[in-house]
């Protein structure tokens, strides 16, 4: 009996499984469909069936994603290609999915933490006359994200690379009525065309040197070691100019605290737990080429570092509350860039992870608060909200603690790791990183205090009408909380009695045969007594934090009143004024020449020249034209007679 | 039956069909009447059409005799339209001169 069950099931499973991998195709595509049936019906749907239709196209892409998980993580990869895409010569590019471990949490942060903005958004924007909209740009995004994570190979994923970005430029400039959105999403579109340029130059090396874009081809270790390492120093370096633009490093960061400008749930999802974080996606993947090249390998630590620490300070004076969140998340990318660079692909992801879930939690924790009075974002002008708000107070409280790094939430976890691996790199690296996430602390919990402390500062009349979030706000941020709280089991350290669940998960993406990926070169004490000097710093700044904005009741003085270093960083050091200087005047002032000389002038002096001097010569040679009959029928008879005496005469 | 380039060579052929051509063209470019120019052109059309029977029938290949027969049915198309329109010419401007239609420009 047993035996025959035993196949039974091994059959159902078989075909199950094969049922799943014909469906991958179905994940990208459901929020496509969402986007067609949104984007066409705009005008027409009802907002309630138009957020259920945006939902539920993510669920089932979530629901889809996770069916899939189980063979994903037991057989190590998926494949499926839907056609022939390009064909040129000797290279072809299919339109096909991968599916390995590393895309499956990708996709799964994708549409999870996706699926609970778009329930989030259907309260945040109610009340907006393009809601349908939204909702098909947000599906939009969606798609291209997916693919972006699910292709491959480097045409398709830059394909998604382009489509995100244009979703976001959709969704900054999403309330176009107001100019200064327009100016922040044109800036954001720009900035991120830079690094595209550095992406595609890279792309079109690894076409001349490998002569195919799939990963299958260039990740193949026999190919790779006949590159020369000045090519692939070359090719890595490129894609760090992409992967800065997209994920907001210096020198590119500029447009992301702009990018504020959308709506919260596009901070949330876009500018925060997934778009941003595609440069990161990129460097994993790539980890094969990033190996053989160790002074690209300095570049990603010292520019995430130096991101970092930057962010983090320009992040202590900013008194917009999503403003100080996009600091945060640029500093956040920066460490993971700078784990990156040390190796810690595993750290880097990890923390990936765990900050898209919180930082969603605090952008959407955010929007509650924006929403319940009424669109004031200034810290300042808030203060003891925690009556008021108390469901948005508890989840900030995880989500700024998470982000702290307090044991045992997600984000200390994550962090942690990435600190130890600077620890075995050089002790300086982890000083500064330790510094860097120290500021973070304290920026954080400075605004969290503003908000939620203190005396009031609201205005009467926004106080009365101040409310607490919808239940369609409330259960995503509750959720979020909750994987704020424990997402640090998916890869809890086996010195804490866990498993490093994600780093065997990874091992077979990343290429580190099971077992030696965990020879640190730490002991345990050291592990510990690190991780109690860290954790000890950060309550003493939260204590610090306390002191200043609780107990004696600072409140941030205005713009104008800042003197010293402190006016330079809320000026966040004049950065934008720089390349304003730099690049945008000159870039101007060149457009202004060519719109007052070359274009008038010299094209349209081309162009009108060419049609005045055809009419000039018409006026003289229409004098021939006599009406004489006599005469034409003369020219004709010579002008033929002149035909055959030259046909004969040569 | 003799074959009739044994009594006539076809260099006649050729030559009577130069001067029907030449007295035609002469024709359309010196006289104004247009009915006369309109004549001298149908002399040309023939003078062609003989050439084209002559040659055809010295080659032994009868294609030039068919398009011969088209050309007469095309010419004789071409008359009855030519003539309507010098009509209709006569009618407004009353004269037949090719110098009265002399607005005919820009």
């Amino acid at each position: 009996m047993l035996p025959v069950s035993a196949v039974l099931a091994s059959k159902f499973r078989l075909t199950q499984d094969k049922f799943m991998e014909n469906l991958i195709w179905l994940i990208p595509i459901l929020p496509l469909l969402g986007f067609f049936i949104l984007g066409l019906g705009a005008s027409k749907l009802p907002k309630g069936l138009a957020g259920i239709v945006g939902c539920a196209t993510i669920l089932i892409a979530f629901a889809l994603s996770l069916g899939l998980a189980g063979s994903v993580f037991a057989s190590g990869k998926l494949e499926q290609t839907l056609f022939n895409w390009v064909s040129s010569g000797a290279w072809t590019v299919d339109f096909g999915f991968l599916v390995d471990p590393l895309s499956l949490i990708m996709m799964l942060v994708i549409t999870g933490v996706g699926a609970l903005i778009h329930i989030y958004s259907t309260g945040y924007m109610h009340d907006d006359e393009r809601h349908n909209y939204f909702f098909a740009y947000l599906n939009l995004f969606v798609f291209f994200m997916l693919l972006l994570v699910m292709s491959n190979n480097y045409l398709l994923l830059f394909a998604g690379w382009e489509g995100v970005g244009l979703c976001s430029y959709l969704l900054i400039g999403f309330w176009f009525k107001v100019d200064e959105y327009n100016e922040a999403a044109k800036k954001a579109f720009v900035m991120n065309r830079i690094g595209d340029l550095g992406f595609l130059l890279g792309l079109f090396l690894i076409l001349v040197n490998f002569g195919t874009l799939n990963y299958d081809g260039v990740f193949d270790s026999t190919v790779l070691s006949q590159i020369p390492v000045g090519t692939l120093t070359a090719i890595t370096l490129l894609f760090i100019v992409g992967a800065a633009g997209k994920s907001a490093q210096i020198p590119l960061y500029t447009w992301l605290p702009d990018a504020m400008a959308g709506p919260t749930p596009v901070s949330a999802l876009i500018h925060a737990a997934t778009m941003v974080t595609a440069g990161i996606y990129l460097t994993i993947r790539s980890h094969a080429l990033f190996d053989l090249a160790p002074i690209s390998m300095e570049v990603l630590t010292y520019l995430g570092l130096a991101t970092s620490i930057f962010a983090a300070t320009i992040g202590l004076k900013q008194n917009d509350i999503k403003k100080v969140l996009a600091y945060s998340t640029v500093s956040q990318l920066g460490l993971m860039f700078f784990a990156l660079g040390m190796g810690a692909y595993v750290a880097a992801f990890f923390h990936l992870v765990t900050h898209a879930f919180f930082k969603a939690l605090l952008f959407l924790g955010a929007g509650s608060v924006i929403h319940g009075l009424g669109g004031e974002q200034d810290i300042r002008k808030m203060g003891a909200l925690r009556k008021v708000l108390p469901i948005t107070f508890i989840v900030f409280l995880i989500g700024t603690l998470a982000i702290a790094g307090i044991p045992p939430f997600a984000g200390f976890v994550s962090k942690d790791q990435i600190l130890l691996a600077a620890y075995e790199k050089s002790p300086l690296l982890f000083a500064l990183g330790v510094f860097a996430s120290l500021l973070t602390v304290f920026y954080m919990f400075r605004m969290f205090f503003l908000v939620f402390y203190g005396q009031n500062r609201v205005n009467h009349d926004t106080l009365h009408h101040a409310h607490e979030s919808p239940l369609s706000m409330t259960l995503p941020l509750g959720i979020l909380a909750g994987l704020s709280v424990v997402g640090g089991i998916l890869n809890w350290p086996s010195l804490m009695g866990g498993g490093d669940w994600l780093q065997h998960t990874l091992s077979g993406v990343l290429g580190t045969p099971e077992g030696t990926e965990h020879a640190h070169a730490i002991s345990a004490s050291t592990e510990w007594t690190l991780m109690a000097i860290v954790v000890a710093l950060v309550v003493v700044v939260i204590g610090l934090a306390y002191s200043i904005y609780v107990n004696r009741n600072t409140v941030p003085v205005e713009d104008e009143d800042e003197a010293g270093f402190g006016r330079i960083l809320s000026h966040k050091y004049f950065v934008d004024e720089l390349y304003a200087a730099l690049f945008v005047k000159p870039t101007q002032a060149i457009s202004e020449w060519f719109g007052r000389i070359v274009d008038p002038k010299i094209l349209d002096g081309a162009i009108n020249g060419i049609g005045q001097s055809i009419l000039t010569m018409g006026s003289v040679l229409k004098n021939i034209q006599q009406g004489a009959v006599g005469l034409y029928l003369f020219v004709f008879a010579v002008g033929i007679i002149i035909l055959l005496a030259l046909q004969i005469l040569f | 039956m003799e074959n009739i380039f044994n009594v006539v060579p076809l260099e006649h052929f050729v030559l009577l069909s130069l001067a029907l051509f030449c007295i035609g063209m002469v024709g359309v470019l010196l006289r104004r009447n247009m009915i006369v120019v309109f004549m001298s052109i149908e002399l040309m059309l023939n003078a062609v059409n003989l050439l084209a029977v002559a040659f055809s029938a010295h080659r032994g290949d009868s294609g030039g005799q068919v398009f011969v027969f088209f050309v007469m049915v095309v010419a004789a198309a071409e008359v009855a339209l030519g003539l309507a329109i010098l009509v209709m010419i006569y009618r407004n401007v009353k004269s037949v001169d090719i110098n009265a239609l002399k607005q005919l420009k820009w």
